[in-house]
């Protein structure tokens, strides 16, 4: 129950990781998200699948380079102050 | 006299030098009474006006270039530094928004605070627009407002250290870990309603700042429920928890059904489709989720 507001930055760091390796071709294709099921459809209605889709794809691009930064500096913090 | 505190600050460094150089390597009770005197007459003058100081327009009793100039450039670097900081500030935490949501008064404290008590009778929740801005909470008891959920969370961890302190369990630092947890759990919740908002596709008017406000009212009845406890005990505790809890249900439900569903779901009538249906289950999920935080973060105070 003790949460800090250092937990909550650790864990946004866990989650973002989290979604930034699910890889589409090894991983996501098996479950029917991969990239030739593009977001087709441009009506108003996208839908659950779709928007789940584009926001894994938007995070990992986004992401991609912060995420070494701040992965980098945790490591280097971790390492020197356990 | 108009002086301010950091004109005498200024004035006196120049002078203490130019004492200090000229009688080099005395003790330090040459030095006190070195700032007796005529200096310490018009230091303890300038003291006492600063805090009467209104503005940088002073008599200029010193004749002392070096400091009117330090005064000069001091004056116009905190000016800088405002204005530098008033404008990075606007861009992380839109302060002129920020402006509606406290302009409250104490009629419509009182009403929100009832309504939260007892939806019950309330008939009608649309907020009132005035050109295409939703009129201020001073004028409509059903906009929502930050100052309710702000005052609640700052009572709520008051009322818990005191909970704590009645068993023994109390020490300062607890305070903080109770603050910063429920802060955390409010941040997270912000985010989930949020993430499901977006996974929905729900196009409403909702910002993150009236999630902020919807979620911070369940403080109210969190600490109707702890005061409850701490005073008759815990069958009052678990009664007032579970009226709080089923007030907020239905508040929630009611404010956020005109604001997520489209206009013909919202007025009662059966509309199919997986769309209504789905925000259906995220409406009555977000205020499910409410008295669950309720219990989830008074529970372990009342022993």
């Amino acid at each position: 129950m003790a949460f800090t507001l250092y937990s909550l930055i650790q864990t946004a760091i866990l989650c973002i990781n989290a979604i930034a390796v699910l890889h589409e071709e090894r991983f996501l294709s098996k479950f029917g998200f991969g990239v030739e099921q593009g977001v087709g459809g441009f009506g108003d209605d996208p839908g659950v699948k779709a928007q789940v889709l584009s926001l894994i794809r938007s995070v990992r691009t986004v992401m991609r380079v912060p995420l070494i930064l701040v992965n980098s500096a945790s490591i280097v913090l971790l390492l020197l102050f356990g | 006299m108009d002086y301010t505190p950091t004109q005498s600050g200024f004035r006196q460094q120049p002078n203490m030098r130019q004492r200090n150089s000229s009688a080099d390597g005395l003790e330090g009770s040459q030095l006190f009474e070195d700032t007796s005197g005529a200096a310490h007459g018009l230091q303890t003058g300038n003291q006492q006006a600063g805090p009467q100081a209104a503005g940088f327009t002073g008599q200029s009793i010193l004749s002392d270039p070096m400091s009117n100039l330090a005064m000069a450039y001091g004056s116009s670097l905190a000016s800088q530094g405002r204005e530098m900081v008033d404008k990075n500030l606007d861009r992380f935490i839109p302060i002129s928004k920020m402006k509606y949501y406290f302009a409250v008064d104490t009629v419509y404290v009182g009403k929100k605070l009832g309504l939260l008590v007892f939806p019950y009778m309330h008939e009608n929740w649309e907020v009132r627009y005035q050109q295409d801005t939703p009129v201020a909470p001073r004028f409509d008891v059903n906009a929502p407002d930050l100052y309710i959920p702000a005052m609640g969370f700052i009572t709520y961890v008051l009322v818990a250290g005191l909970a704590l302190g009645t068993q023994n369990r109390f020490s300062p630092e607890l305070l903080g870990v109770q603050a910063s947890s429920a802060f955390v759990w409010l941040i997270m919740e912000v985010l989930a309603v949020l993430l499901s908002l977006y996974l929905v596709t729900a196009n409403t008017d909702l910002t993150t700042i009236d999630l902020l406000a919807f979620s911070g009212y369940k403080y109210v009845g969190m600490i109707i429920g702890v005061v409850a406890g701490l005073l008759f005990g815990r069958p009052a505790y678990y009664l007032s928890l579970l009226w709080c809890c089923a007030a907020i249900f239905v508040f929630m439900i009611r404010t956020l059904r005109l604001k997520l569903l489209s206009d013909a779901a919202a007025e009662g009538r059966l509309v199919r489709g997986t769309r209504n249906q789905l925000r259906m289950y995220l409406t009555m999920s977000i205020a499910a989720a409410q008295p669950i935080f309720m219990y989830w973060l008074t529970y372990h105070l009342i022993r």
